[in-house]
């Protein structure tokens, strides 16, 4: 009977050094899913879902960065792929009947460009808003990885794919809609002007939120992110003990760049619109702002920093519309300064030195910890 | 931190009611950080200084005007945001706003779904009537058209060059220009755009002189200019040798790329500062004394400070701030604005505007060599164009 008990309680608790952070899950989910619905005005609720839509982005970019110690500079590409598709999914399933998508009243083409075809079908566009990116990463990852592109290099190679993506995407106006790119007023049959049909959307974001960064933590707890970790910290090793760091690291970057474009397939119907501005340099490297604020070393760190930087930008930039940048930057500075490992950080260095705290400055340090739980 | 995040997010929930009180609120949503600022900022300036006179005046309907400013920051989908922001959380009566044709892109869905007004400043590639946005920049065939003829039958152009950046406005519009110069005539010799930004020209100019066209169209944006004009200069071809016409510099622009480097070359506009008449005096006058003696107006500038104007004659003459009320009372509306006597055109929400084409002096301000016989009644769709057929 009671080794019953102990079943049943480890299966729906887990083991006991769990307890805090399922908790903590557990509250996080009941105010995104209760409190916050309840709570907000639509148009903050809105705002709130573009948070978790990025919070989205950083579990990936903790995922490839954090772990892997590849600094993705370019996510705002894998992010514009899975955007794009699902803002062409969207307008093509908007138009009514035998008329072209809206954007392309503008451009004055007559004929749907080719490229779109396919995405007139959901299966295909759903499927493609998470393998277009991947594959993407899966094809750069091999090629760069292989021959031993790191550090800076691979940085900078990242950030230079999505500055040309956006050149792209503005030179190709015919189908991509140009420096306006693509609006859309609906999502699978939700309407988008509806605060009914948005508090569903929410609720979608938040669903696809917790899964993904159960997905990644379960990567970061596997026998796969062990390794992942070790290839960041010592790549050679890892390489003389028999194990290719070119595939270990190509896997947590396609999956940060599927996370990226899952993430810019919601931030279409949230936002209502998807253009270049989305994705260049800037916007990519505000994607690692996020987390290295939020802590990159933990996905909760990430979560959070994606959602309190943006909530941030927004605050500040209706009180102070024509300085709040300047407030966004200290922050930045602040932390960066006083909390090189971020919010999740300040915890961690607090659990480290607890000892040392309370015994004064004369005793021993505590043990350094690894940096090594996930979330 | 989610939860702190979320606790104080939730503090302005149930807020608004914003007209109901002692005053009226309107949104002022333009750039004021990002590549746009330079332009934007000088034109939510003259926004508010036209809100601050009529409050000066006793604001409209007996209640003070109360401007909520945001950052549209150059990104357009900040700018549905934020314009979201202005219509939800404020509930302003009306909203000034937008500079660039993507950033009015991307607020148009948000105003037409919210059925809440937004005042449109600046001059665009046409092709658009939103029953939700009166549009106070002048539409093609109130600037290039004229601009065009001006070059066909004053400079006795036969071939022309189209240089302009690679986004939505300068496409359009030389769409439009290829479609005008096939009818009447004249040779397009070809067609170039740059990348918003750049700064590296000499291919384009090579180009242009290897064609050696009688005039060249130019519909670059910002700094591009800065270079262009320069490589211009550099490879022979001043002013006196190549006429060139910007339908995207005017003082404010002239004001940051240096008169020296455009002196002679050709603009059109609706509106210069130079623009005679008392009340452009008034308005230039207010104009640099709130804000310095070294500022200048121009044709953005004066559009924002005119739809303000606007907007608030419609609502006195509507007896309230409700849109459908201030549609219907903006039909046939004039007003006496600096650029002169306008009227909001009833079937499409554009103003008549005169068109008007100038030469930049040496001292950065415009002088007026040509102007149209009175205000151009706005055509969006080039309705009244048979060569416009089809685009």
């Amino acid at each position: 009977m009671s080794a019953l008990l102990a079943t049943v309680r480890r299966r729906v608790v887990g083991p006991r050094e769990e307890l805090p952070a399922r908790i903590a899950f557990a509250i996080v989910a009941f105010l995104l899913i209760v409190v916050a619905p309840s709570m907000l005005s639509d148009f903050r609720l809105g705002l709130l879902a573009k948070y978790l839509v990025f919070a989205i982005v950083a579990v990936g970019i903790a995922l490839a960065w954090g772990r892997g110690g590849m600094l993705v500079l370019g996510q705002g590409l894998f992010f514009g792929l899975g955007g794009y598709a699902m803002a062409m999914h969207l307008q093509l399933a908007e138009a009514p009947d035998g008329q072209p998508p809206a954007f392309m009243t503008l451009t004055g083409a007559e004929h749907v460009p080719g490229i779109w075809g396919p995405f007139e079908s959901t299966a295909f566009t759903l499927a493609m808003v998470v393998l277009l990116p991947m594959l993407a990463a899966t094809l750069l990852g091999l090629l760069v990885f292989r021959s031993r592109v790191r550090g800076p290099y691979f940085a900078i190679l990242t950030q230079a794919l999505a500055a040309a993506f956006v050149i792209f995407l503005v030179g190709q106006q015919q189908f991509s809609g140009g420096t306006n790119g693509l609006t859309v007023m609906t999502f699978f049959g939700l309407d988008l002007a509806d605060p009914d049909d948005k508090r569903t959307l929410y609720l979608i974001v938040v669903a696809v939120l917790a899964l993904v960064f159960l997905i990644g933590r379960q990567l970061v707890r596997s026998r796969y992110g062990r390794l992942l970790v070790a290839v960041r910290d010592a790549e050679d090793r890892v390489r003389f003990l028999g194990y290719d760091p070119t595939l270990v690291k190509v896997v947590a970057f396609a999956a940060s760049a599927g996370m990226a474009g899952l993430a810019g397939a919601l931030f279409v119907p949230v936002v209502g619109i998807i253009s270049p501005a989305s994705l260049g340099i800037v916007p990519s490297i505000e994607m690692v702002i996020w987390v290295a604020v939020g802590g990159r070393l933990s996905l909760a760190g990430a979560i959070a920093g994606a959602v309190l930087v943006n909530y941030a930008k927004t605050e500040l930039s209706e009180q102070l519309p024509s300085a709040w940048l300047y407030g966004q930057g200290l922050l930045f500075v602040v932390v960066v300064a006083f909390a090189p490992r971020g919010i999740a950080g300040i915890g961690e260095w607090l659990r480290e030195n607890r000892g040392r705290l309370r015994r004064g400055r004369d005793a021993t340090p505590a043990a350094a910890t690894t940096v090594e739980e996930g979330a | 931190m989610l939860l702190a995040a979320c606790g104080s997010d939730s503090g302005d929930s149930g807020s608004g009611g914003g007209g109901g009180g002692d005053t009226i609120k309107v949104g002022v949503l333009h750039s004021l950080s990002g590549t746009m600022a330079i332009s934007e900022v000088s034109v939510k300036d003259a926004e508010l200084l036209a809100i601050e006179e009529l409050n000066a005046e006793g604001g409209v309907l007996g209640k003070k005007i109360e401007p909520v400013v945001e950052d549209g920051a150059s990104d357009w989908p900040t700018f549905a945001e934020k314009a979201q922001k202005l219509i939800s959380q404020d509930k302003v009566a009306a909203t000034f706003g937008g500079w660039t044709s993507a950033s009015r892109k991307a607020m148009l869905p948000v105003f037409e779904r919210n059925k809440a007004l937004l005042y449109y400043p600046v001059q665009y590639e046409g092709l658009e009537a939103s029953p939700y946005i009166f549009y106070s920049g002048a539409t093609t065939n109130q600037q290039i058209i004229p601009a065009l003829e001006y070059l066909k039958t004053e400079k006795k152009a036969k071939s022309l060059y189209l240089v302009g950046s690679d986004y939505v406005f300068p496409r359009t519009a030389n769409k439009e220009i290829k479609a005008w110069a096939a009818a009447n005539g004249v040779k397009v010799l070809g067609e170039e755009y740059a990348p918003l930004g750049s700064t590296e020209f000499s291919t384009i100019v090579n180009k242009v002189k290897a064609a050696n066209p009688d005039a060249v169209f130019n519909t670059l944006n910002g700094d591009s200019n800065v270079a262009f004009f320069k490589q211009l200069e550099g490879a022979g071809l001043p002013a006196t040798k190549l006429p060139v016409v910007s339908v995207s510099i005017a003082e404010d622009e002239v004001r940051g790329i240096g008169a020296s480097k455009v002196e002679g070359q050709i603009v059109a506009w609706n509106y210069y500062q130079t623009t005679p008449g008392a009340a452009n005096e008034k308005f230039v006058a207010a104009y640099k004394k709130k804000y310095g003696a070294k500022r200048v107006t121009d044709d953005p500038i004066e559009a924002a400070y005119l739809q303000v104007k606007l907007w608030a004659a419609a609502v006195e003459k509507a007896g309230s701030t409700d849109v459908e009320k201030v549609k219907a009372a903006s039909k046939g509306l004039t007003y006496d604005a600096p650029e002169g006597k306008v009227t909001i055109d009833g079937d499409n929400q554009h103003i008549y505007k005169t068109a008007r084409i100038g030469v930049i002096q040496p001292d950065g301000l415009i002088k007026t060599v040509w102007e149209s016989k009175g205000p151009i009644k706005p055509d969006p769709f080039l309705k009244t164009y048979p060569w416009a057929k089809g685009l």
